[in-house]
Order: structure tokens, then C-alpha cells, then sequence
């Protein structure tokens, strides 16, 4: 589904190289986790792949299902299925949560050729969505992401996710910020998301979300690269050891 | 003190030609206007209330001439419709006037004595020339082309809409509109459309005790206009004064509000949104209220979008005399520039003599918020809806301030429709 191909990002407006080759490739169905230390890269893999502003792509290559993902406007990756779970989700003051969820569902089904939503079915889908994540009208009424908690900023997230229905997710450290009930619901949020057809990729920095969510294959980036691939038992031994022996092994 | 000779002149040749009715109550009223300005003498950009923005296209003798027609706003809301045309009240163009509770004379067949009209006609405009003078206020009271005299009795059922069309390329038109009402009545009092290449406007408003008064004007948007109004507001106990204007577009607005708070709970506010595109465009909005009863509430609430070097120009000032005290003042003027050309000009001030009040002035410029566009884009919103989106959320909390959904809905769509036709 999602094919990464020798990407080289570096900033648009300062010459520092952030990703130095990054191959990966996510089967439909599968769910793949990205560890590893700070500053290796993981969120601005999520961040160019999602089509954020800032970022050169020197070299390389990201399709989904075959199209050049890094040609397409943000706007254009989502309607072609891609998505983002933000690790700091933004607030938009002014805009309200349903009328977000509304615009953004019914302008990815018109870029796709399909219909819009009629108001009534989208109320019945989002209510559906929103109790599952234990979202209460009161917070889908509120403009997008203010004064909502940590844990209710990334439940809304999930909801995004569960509404719009996309094939391909990228969740940026999801846990962080999360108590244990919180990460507890974002999960069966996200398991009940995964189907055959849809591929997950999990940025996290520990491995009590991946006892969640469990994840197919771990990899480990560090210094803009995957050093490792290999099956759950990778994250559990980062749990255990760091990623310093793990370095050591690839330098 | 005498006004110098070069003041005298340009006084003399901005007036020269008006319209004058020196006889009957207006000759009085009218008479006694024309006696401030030719102390005043015209505002001159060196006064400190003119520092932001140039009067020289106001006070010049002639009005430039302008193209084009803007549409009229509120079109859907079913209001009683008083149409003028080139500054001149059009009987046919309008509907019926008659409104339960309400009362509607036409300014220029006012001639036999009206008592109510009488005693507030230019008094609320005189009293709102100190402490700063306002010269153009004075020019609105003195020569007035027309007006209406609106009192209400009681509740009025539906809106009054003043319609400004403009058929002249070279119109300048000044009117004077007096509006009272009495105690617990309460009316919506509209204005939109394209009066003229120039308009000076008064708009005098005595709200008596628990009555209440909603404004909602919308200025037009042929680009070339020049517009100067001013409302002076009498804000009795228990009342309420809302307005509300929208502009876009148009070379120079200079829009003016001194709201006068003279009785105990009472509530004041004013608000407007202003979206402007391109050098010429400058949009100025001059605020002055004064708190002088207890426990009062006033709120300025401005938003300007701007762009391709755009200027938009607030001044608000909040004074609170000695003695009202539980006073509760907000005032906040905000500018979105959407590109570095633009400039937001902003002089906020708080005056303030009583020891128990709470006042809170509060202004910024600021760019659309990258990260939310990205947010927003990254859900599959496309660039432009997704801007729209910012810039209607920018000025969501000034357009809470209408009250009526239909009329806030009007001017949702309006605003939407310029957003689009400027997207470039």
C-alpha cells in the first residue's frame, strides 16, 4: 500500500538533512511501528509523507497504491486516502468540531467523484463514531481541538480517523500525553479501524502502545534511516535495553 | 477664537452649493450646526483624530466620480424597504411605511414643527463634539440632502431597511437620520448599498429607558467609494444599543460611533467587520464611549481582513466618569493581513475616573495560522475553503454580535462571496 523508496528530506530553508534514505514498505492489512531515539527523523517522515510546508524532498520517492504521493497538495493525499493523526493536534478557534468533520469528509468525497453527505447521515455516523470514543456532543459542538484535554485532543484525532475512513494511517505518538484509560480507548479506537484493506503506521516512542496496538513489523530509525526491521519482539527489546545497543549493532 | 482665512476658504468651498433649508425648525437646527463647523473649520490631516487616515477626499469641494453599482444586502429579510436615490428619498422605489408602533418621517418633508425631532435633531451630534471635534458630523446636521425621523412607540414586528442606490457617477450625498425611541420600544433598523461616490451620513439615536436598539449596516462594494458616517448614541437606563456594520471594499471609510451611556444597567455595543483588497483600500473605524452610569456594560468588537497592501485603521476609546462604578468595558480590534503588504493601524485608549470597573482593551495583527491550514488541508480541505474557513473563523466573534441568525446568515454569504472573488 504505502511504498517508500531512498527518501532524502532535508529543510526547505536551513541546510540541515533530516532523512537519508528511508525504505519501507506497508502491505494493506498490516500494521508497521516506527521506534526510535529523538531527532531520528520519525515525525518528519510523517510530516512529508502528509504533505506539510518546510520540508525538500532531495531524492526518493513515497507512493500509496502506486501514486507519487510527494507530487499531490496535502488536500489531495488525504482524498486519496492518507492520514495523519497529529502528535499535537491544532486548535482552531472559530470553527466548530462537526462543521470541520462535515467540510473535510464531504470535500474528500468530492474530490473523489462521490457525493456529498446529506446532513442527517453525517450526524448519525459522527454520533456512532463519537460515543465508541466516548466523545460527548458538548465537545463536538466546541471549535476543533480548544480546551479539549490531552487525551480528548487525540480521542478527536481517532474520531477524524473513524469518520473519514482512510486507507492509509499514520498515528505521530499518539500516546503521548496519554493516561492509561486514555491510551486504552485511542486503541480500541484504532483496532477497530483495522481491516484488510487498511494499513496502519504507529510513531511511537514506547512500547506500551504497541501492547495495544499490536503492531505486524517494528522498525527502528535513527539518523534519518530504518537500521532495523524485524517483528514485535524489537520493540519489547528496546523496552528492555535502549536503543544504544541496537545503534552499536549497526555502526 | 476665528478660524484662519485658508480654513474659512476650504470650509466655504466644501459647502458651497449644499443644500440649506434656512427656514422652520430645520433652519434653527440646521442654523446652529452650521455655527460649530464654521468654528470648527474642516479636519485637516495634522489632527491628531485624523493621524491614521487622510480627510483631504472628504473635504475636498467635489466628490470624484465613480463606476460601477455595488448589490443591496439583507436582501431575504422582510423589512420595510425606505429607498434613496442619489441622496434623495424615492416614495415609489419604497414600501409602504406604515409600521405598527412605529412612526417614519421623510427629513425633507419635515417642514411643520416636530417637537421630538426638534429637540434631538444635531443635539446628540453637538454633544459628541467635545472632547474632539468632528467637523464632518457638523457638515451631516447642517445640510442634509434628506434623512427619515423615525420614532418607535412600541415593538416594532418588522426590521426598517434604509436602501442607498446611487444612479449619479459623481453623487455626494449627506444625510441626517434621527431615530428615538421611546421607553421599552424596540426596532431593527438596517442601511445597506452604494449611496454615492460620496456619503456623509449622521445617525442621531436617543434610547430611552429599557429600550432597544439593533443596527446592522452593511456599506456596499463598488471600489471607489468614499464614506464618512457617524452615530451618536444616547443610551438611557435599562437599554440596549447594538451595532453592526460590514464593509468591503470601497477607497475610504471612515465609520464613527460616540455612544453616549448616560443611564444605570444599560448595555452598549459595536462591532463591525471590514474586508479589504488592494493599495487603495482604507477602512477606519473611530470608536468613542462614554460611561457615565452604573453598572454598565459596553463591547467594541472589530475585525479586519486585509490584503495586497490593504490599510485598516481603529481607534477606540473607552471613558468612565467618576462615579460609574461596576463598569464593564471590552474592547477588542483585531486585523488578519494575509500577505506583508498590508497594514493595520490601532490606537486603543482607556480613560478611566471611577475605582470599580472592569475595562479590557486588547488589538493584534496576525497572519493565517500556517499550522491550522495545514491541519486543515492535511483532513482533504482544499487550499482556498480552507483559507475561507480561517478568515470566517478570524471573524466569528464579531459576527456573534448580530443577533438575529437571518441577517448574520446574510452577511455570512456576502462575506463568503467577496472571500471567493478574492482569493487570487
Amino acid at each position: 500500500m504505502l511504498e517508500i523508496k531512498n527518501l532524502h528530506v532535508k529543510l526547505e530553508e536551513e541546510d540541515k538533512v533530516i532523512l537519508r534514505g528511508v525504505d519501507l514498505k506497508v502491505e494493506a492489512g498490516k500494521v508497521h511501528a516506527i521506534m526510535g531515539p529523538n531527532g531520528s527523523g520519525k515525525s518528519t517522515l510523517s510530516y512529508v509523507l502528509s504533505g506539510r510546508d518546510g520540508y525538500e524532498v532531495t531524492d526518493g520517492s513515497a507512493t500509496l497504491d502506486g501514486e507519487e504521493l510527494l507530487e499531490m497538495e496535502a488536500e489531495e493525499r488525504a482524498a486519496a486516502g492518507l492520514f495523519l493523526a497529529f502528535q499535537y493536534p491544532v486548535e482552531i478557534p472559530g470553527v466548530g468540531n462537526m462543521t470541520f468533520l462535515r467540510t473535510a469528509l464531504n470535500a474528500q468525497r468530492k474530490a473523489r467523484g462521490e457525493d456529498e453527505v446529506s446532513a442527517g447521515d453525517f450526524l448519525k455516523l459522527v454520533r456512532e463514531k463519537a460515543a465508541s470514543l466516548k466523545i460527548d456532543a458538548d465537545m463536538m459542538k466546541r471549535p476543533v481541538n480548544v480546551g479539549f484535554s490531552g487525551g480528548e485532543k487525540k480521542r478527536n484525532e481517532i474520531l477524524q480517523m473513524a469518520v473519514l475512513q482512510p486507507r492509509m494511517c499514520i498515528l505521530d505518538e499518539t500516546d503521548s500525553g496519554l493516561d492509561v484509560d486514555a491510551m486504552k480507548l485511542v486503541s480500541e479506537g484504532v483496532n477497530a479501524l483495522r481491516d484488510e484493506g487498511r494499513a496502519f503506521l504507529v510513531i511511537t516512542h514506547y512500547q506500551r502502545l504497541l501492547d495495544h496496538i499490536k503492531p505486524d513489523v517494528v522498525h527502528i530509525m535513527a539518523n534519518g534511516r530504518i537500521v532495523q526491521t524485524g517483528g514485535p519482539e524489537l520493540a519489547l527489546e528496546v523496552e528492555k535495553n535502549g536503543y544504544a545497543d541496537i545503534l552499536a549493532g549497526v555502526q | 477664537m476665528a478660524l484662519p482665512q485658508a480654513k474659512l476658504d476650504q470650509l466655504s468651498a466644501r459647502i458651497a452649493g449644499l443644500h440649506f433649508p434656512s427656514t422652520g425648525w430645520q433652519g434653527k437646527v440646521r442654523g446652529e450646526a452650521l455655527e460649530r463647523l464654521t468654528a470648527m473649520g474642516l479636519p485637516g490631516k495634522r489632527d491628531e483624530y485624523w493621524r491614521y487616515t487622510d480627510p483631504t477626499a472628504l473635504t475636498a469641494p467635489e466628490a470624484k466620480a465613480v463606476e460601477g453599482r455595488g448589490e443591496v444586502a439583507f436582501d431575504s429579510i422582510d423589512a420595510v424597504k425606505l429607498v434613496f436615490v442619489d441622496g434623495l428619498f424615492d416614495a415609489e422605489a419604497s414600501d409602504d411605511p406604515s409600521l405598527a408602533g412605529v412612526e417614519i418621517i421623510r427629513l425633507a418633508e419635515a417642514v411643520t414643527d416636530i417637537h421630538w425631532a426638534g429637540d434631538l435633531y444635531g443635539q446628540l451630534e453637538a454633544a459628541g463634539q467635545k472632547p474632539v471635534q468632528r467637523p464632518l458630523a457638523a457638515i451631516g446636521s447642517a445640510f442634509a440632502t434628506d434623512g427619515v425621523l423615525i420614532r418607535v412607540t412600541g415593538a416594532a414586528e418588522r426590521p426598517v431597511a434604509l436602501v442607498y442606490r446611487s444612479e449619479t457617477d459623481a453623487s455626494d450625498v449627506i444625510l441626517h437620520h434621527v431615530v428615538r425611541l421611546d421607553e421599552g420600544a424596540e426596532i431593527t433598523l438596517l442601511e445597506s448599498g452604494d449611496a454615492a461616490a460620496r456619503l456623509l451620513t449622521v445617525m442621531e439615536v436617543d434610547v430611552a429607558k429599557g429600550a432597544r436598539f439593533h443596527h446592522v449596516r452593511s456599506q456596499g462594494r463598488t471600489p471607489d467609494r468614499l464614506v464618512a458616517t457617524h452615530i451618536f448614541a444616547r443610551i438611557a437606563e435599562g437599554a440596549l444599543f447594538k451595532s453592526f456594520t460590514v464593509a468591503a471594499n470601497g477607497v475610504l471609510t471612515r465609520n464613527e460611533a460616540v455612544l453616549d451611556i448616560v443611564g444605570d444597567d444599560s448595555v452598549a455595543h459595536v462591532a463591525g467587520v471590514a474586508v479589504g483588497d488592494g493599495r487603495d483600500f482604507l477602512h477606519d473605524d473611530t470608536v468613542f464611549i462614554t460611561h457615565g452610569a452604573e453598572r454598565c456594560e459596553s463591547r467594541q468588537v472589530f475585525k479586519k481582513v486585509l490584503k495586497n497592501g490593504a490599510t485598516g485603521v481603529f481607534q477606540g476609546k473607552i471613558l468612565v466618569k467618576p462615579g460609574a462604578q461596576k463598569t464593564d468595558g471590552y474592547q477588542i480590534s483585531q486585523s488578519l493581513l494575509l500577505d506583508g503588504d498590508s497594514q493595520f493601524l490601532a490606537k486603543p485608549e482607556l480613560e478611566i475616573y471611577a475605582d470599580d470597573v472592569k475595562c479590557s482593551h486588547g488589538s493584534t495583527s496576525g497572519a493565517i495560522d500556517d499550522t491550522a491550514l495545514f491541519y486543515l488541508r492535511s483532513r482533504g480541505v482544499p487550499e482556498k475553503a480552507a483559507q475561507s474557513l480561517l478568515v470566517l473563523a478570524f471573524l466569528a466573534e464579531a459576527l456573534a454580535e448580530i443577533e438575529d441568525e437571518a441577517i448574520a446568515e446574510d452577511l455570512r454569504a456576502r462575506l463568503e462571496g467577496w472571500l471567493d472573488r478574492h482569493d487570487g
